[in-house]
C-alpha cells in the first residue's frame, strides 16, 4: 500500500518540477552600448552563457517574426545587422539611414520602421529584399516607434518637438500629432489597439492616447518613497497579454512601476538595477526581464507576484533585450 | 524503602523531565504575557527601526548584491534579519534581567532546590526564552509582512531552526552575564556594555563590505562578534539557505556561553557561591 503511494507523490512532485522548469527555458539577447556585444542569458540557468561581438553602440534589438534572427542597431555604425540565433554569426547588414537608435517591426514582420534622431524622419526597410521602401518626415529627433496591432499605423515620439505623430503606414503620413509632456521616450499600444501608452522621460508620465480620436484619455504619474520627482523618468512600457498589467520602466528611479491598465492606477514599485531601459517579456508572459545600464545586468521579474527574483549580470550598459523560445 | 528513594535511584522519567520543562516554560509564558508593556516594547523596538530608521536609509543599499540575496533589495529588506536578531538579543538579555530579579526576590531558590539536575533547570529556563523570543520575532514578521518586507514563503518555515540556535546562544550568553551581575541596577551597564556595541558592530544594520570600506577596524570587530553570525545565520535561512560557517560559530558559542553558565551556576564551583547570591 505505501509504495504505490511515494510512487504516485513523487510522480506528482516530479510532474511539478518539470512544469515549473520549461517555462523558463528561454534565451535571451541584450544589446550592450558600451561593450558593442550581444549578451546570450539562458533563462533556465539564469546566467549569461555567451557575448557576442557586434557592431558599434548596439541599442535597438529586436526578433525577426520566424524567431530566426536578431536584428540590432549598430547606432555608431550606421547600419541594422542581422544576426543568426542558431549560429550567433552576423549574416546580414539592413540600410537604415544614419544614426538608427530604436525600431518596430510591423505585425506581419515584413516592414521596418527605424527612427532616425538626427534626421527626423522614420525609414521604412522591406526586411526581406533588405531595401528602404520609404521615408516619413516627423518632428525634431524621432525616438519611439509602435505599430498598430492592425498594422495600418505608426506612432513615432519626437523627442524635442515633444510629440506623438501618427502616421498612416499606406499613405506614409501624419495624419494627427498629439502633444505630450517633455522628451516623450517611447510608445506603445494595447495587443487590443484601443489605446497608445507615451512616456514622457523629462516630464515624468505616461500619456494614453485614445488612437482613434487622437485625444489624451489620461495622464499616469508616479512617486516613489524616498526619491525626488526627477529621478522618476518612465521609458519603456509592456503590457500583459490580456491588457490588464502595464509594467513601465522608470529609469534611474530603478524601479519597474505596474500599474493596473483599466483604472490607470500604480499598483506598486519593483526594485530592479540601475537605471532600469527597456523590457522584454516571455514568450509566455510568465516573466519580464528589464535591462539595467548603470548596474550592467538584467533583473528577471516574476509576473505573477510580481516580484524581482533575480538579477544577472551582463555586459556593460545593457540598452534593450529580447527573449526567443529556445 | 520509600517510593522517593526508588525514584532518586532510578532517576527521573522522561514524563517528569517534561512536567519540570512545562512549568517552566508555562512561567515565563506567564510573566511574559503579563507584562503587556514587555511584548509591547518587544515589538516596538524592531519596528521603531523598520519603520523610521529604515524609512531614512531607503535608498542606501540596491549598489550590491550580496549573498543570499539573488538581486537588488531595499534597505528595510536587509536589515530586517539584523532587527530580528535584535528582538533575540533583548530577549535574551531581558530574561537574563528576570534571573537576577529572581534571585533577589527569592524565587530562584525556589526553582534551584527542585531536585531536577540544575543544568536541566538552566536549560529549560533558556529554551522557556528562547520560544518566547520566537513568538515575538514571528509577531514582528507578520507586521513586517505588511509592511512590504516578505520574504519567501519557505523561508518563514526554514528560518525557525536558525531562531532555535540563536534565542539559544544569546539566551546563554545572558544567563552568563547574569551570574556576574550582583544587582538588578548594575544591569543597565551590562545594557550599555553588551547589547548596543553587540548590535552595532555587527552586520545587522550594514552589510561588512560596506563597513570594510569605511572602517578595516570596525569591520574586524565585526568579525569578531558572534552577533554577526546569528544575524547572518537568520539572514541566510530567512531566504531557505545555510550559511555554514555562520552556523559553525553560532553553534560552539552556545555551547561555550552554556558551559559558562553552567559553571557559574554550579553551587559547588559557581561564581554565585562565592558571590553569595542564590
Amino acid at each position: 500500500m505505501q509504495t504505490p503511494m511515494m510512487l504516485r507523490l513523487s510522480l506528482a512532485l516530479l510532474a511539478i518540477c518539470l512544469a515549473g522548469d520549461p517555462a523558463r527555458a528561454f534565451t535571451a539577447y541584450v544589446s550592450n552600448e558600451k561593450d558593442n556585444t550581444i549578451s546570450v542569458v539562458d533563462l533556465q540557468e539564469m546566467k549569461t552563457i555567451k557575448s557576442v561581438p557586434v557592431g558599434q553602440r548596439p541599442r535597438g534589438i529586436a526578433l525577426t517574426k520566424d524567431g530566426q534572427k536578431i536584428l540590432v542597431c549598430a547606432s555608431d555604425d550606421d547600419t541594422i545587422q542581422v544576426i543568426d540565433t542558431g549560429s550567433l554569426q552576423i549574416t546580414g547588414e539592413l540600410p537604415s539611414g544614419p544614426d538608427p537608435e530604436t525600431f518596430a517591426l510591423s505585425p506581419s514582420g515584413d516592414l521596418l520602421f527605424i527612427s532616425n534622431e538626427n534626421d527626423n524622419r522614420v525609414t521604412v526597410i522591406d526586411i526581406a529584399d533588405r531595401k528602404v521602401v520609404g521615408e516619413i518626415p516627423t518632428g525634431v529627433e524621432p525616438e519611439g516607434v509602435a505599430v498598430s496591432p492592425d498594422g495600418t499605423t505608426l506612432v513615432n515620439t519626437s523627442e524635442t518637438t515633444n510629440m506623438a505623430h501618427f502616421i498612416d503606414i499606406a499613405r506614409r503620413k501624419i495624419v494627427a500629432n498629439v502633444l505630450v509632456d517633455p522628451r516623450p521616450r517611447f510608445a506603445m499600444y494595447k495587443h487590443d489597439g484601443s489605446e497608445v501608452w507615451v512616456s514622457s522621460e523629462l516630464g515624468g508620465t505616461i500619456s494614453v492616447i485614445d488612437p482613434a480620436s487622437h485625444k489624451i484619455k489620461q495622464k499616469i504619474r508616479f512617486a516613489v518613497q524616498g526619491l525626488r520627482s526627477e529621478a522618476i523618468q518612465p521609458i519603456d512600457i509592456r503590457f500583459t497579454p490580456d491588457d490588464v498589467t502595464a509594467f513601465i520602466a522608470l529609469g534611474p528611479a530603478n524601479r519597474v512601476a505596474v500599474v493596473d491598465a483599466k483604472t490607470y492606477a500604480v499598483k506598486n514599485y519593483l526594485l530592479v538595477g540601475q537605471r532600469v531601459w527597456h523590457l522584454a517579456f516571455t514568450p509566455d508572459a510568465k516573466y519580464l526581464l528589464t535591462t539595467n545600464g548603470l548596474s550592467n545586468d538584467i533583473s528577471v521579474i516574476d509576473v505573477s507576484g510580481p516580484t524581482v527574483i533575480k538579477s544577472i549580470p551582463v555586459g556593460r550598459l545593457p540598452w534593450g533585450v529580447v527573449v526567443s523560445p529556445k | 524503602m520509600s517510593q522517593a528513594l526508588a525514584t532518586r535511584q532510578r532517576g527521573f522519567s522522561l514524563a517528569q523531565y517534561l512536567i519540570c520543562l512545562r512549568g517552566i516554560t508555562w512561567r515565563e509564558a506567564l510573566r511574559f504575557v503579563h507584562q503587556r508593556e514587555r511584548f509591547l516594547s518587544a515589538l516596538v523596538r524592531p519596528l521603531v527601526w523598520l519603520f523610521i530608521f529604515a524609512a531614512g536609509f531607503r535608498q542606501i543599499l540596491g549598489v550590491s548584491i550580496i549573498p543570499p540575496y539573488e538581486t537588488y533589495v531595499l534597505y528595510e529588506v536587509y536589515v530586517t534579519p539584523g532587527l530580528i536578531a535584535m528582538i533575540q538579543l533583548f530577549n535574551g538579555m531581558q530574561s537574563s534581567l528576570s534571573m537576577v530579579y529572581d534571585r533577589e526576590m527569592g524565587n530562584m531558590r525556589m526553582l534551584l532546590v527542585s531536585p531536577f539536575p540544575r543544568w536541566f533547570l538552566l536549560v529549560s529556563k533558556l529554551l522557556a526564552s528562547t520560544a518566547v523570543s520566537i513568538l515575538q520575532v514571528y509577531a514582528f514578521l507578520l507586521i513586517a509582512y505588511f509592511w512590504g518586507v516578505q520574504a519567501p514563503t519557505q523561508g518563514y518555515a526554514t528560518v525557525l531552526p536558525a531562531l532555535v540556535l540563536v534565542g539559544l546562544m544569546l539566551g546563554a550568553l545572558g544567563m552568563l552575564l547574569s551570574s556576574l551581575i550582583k544587582q538588578l541596577e548594575n544591569f543597565a551597564g551590562v545594557m550599555n556594555f553588551v547589547i548596543f556595541p553587540m548590535f552595532f558592530a555587527s552586520s545587522a544594520l550594514y552589510p561588512l563590505w560596506l563597513v570594510q570600506q569605511s572602517s578595516p577596524v570596525v569591520y574586524d570587530t565585526c568579525l569578531l562578534n558572534p552577533f554577526t553570525y546569528g544575524v547572518e545565520l537568520i539572514r541566510f535561512a530567512l531566504y531557505a539557505e545555510v550559511d555554514w560557517t555562520s552556523l559553525a560559530v553560532v553553534g560552539v558559542m552556545t555551547a561555550i556561553f552554556l558551559a559558562g553558565a553552567l559553571i557559574a551556576y554550579d553551587p559547588a564551583r559557581g561564581l554565585l557561591a562565592r558571590r553569595g547570591g542564590g
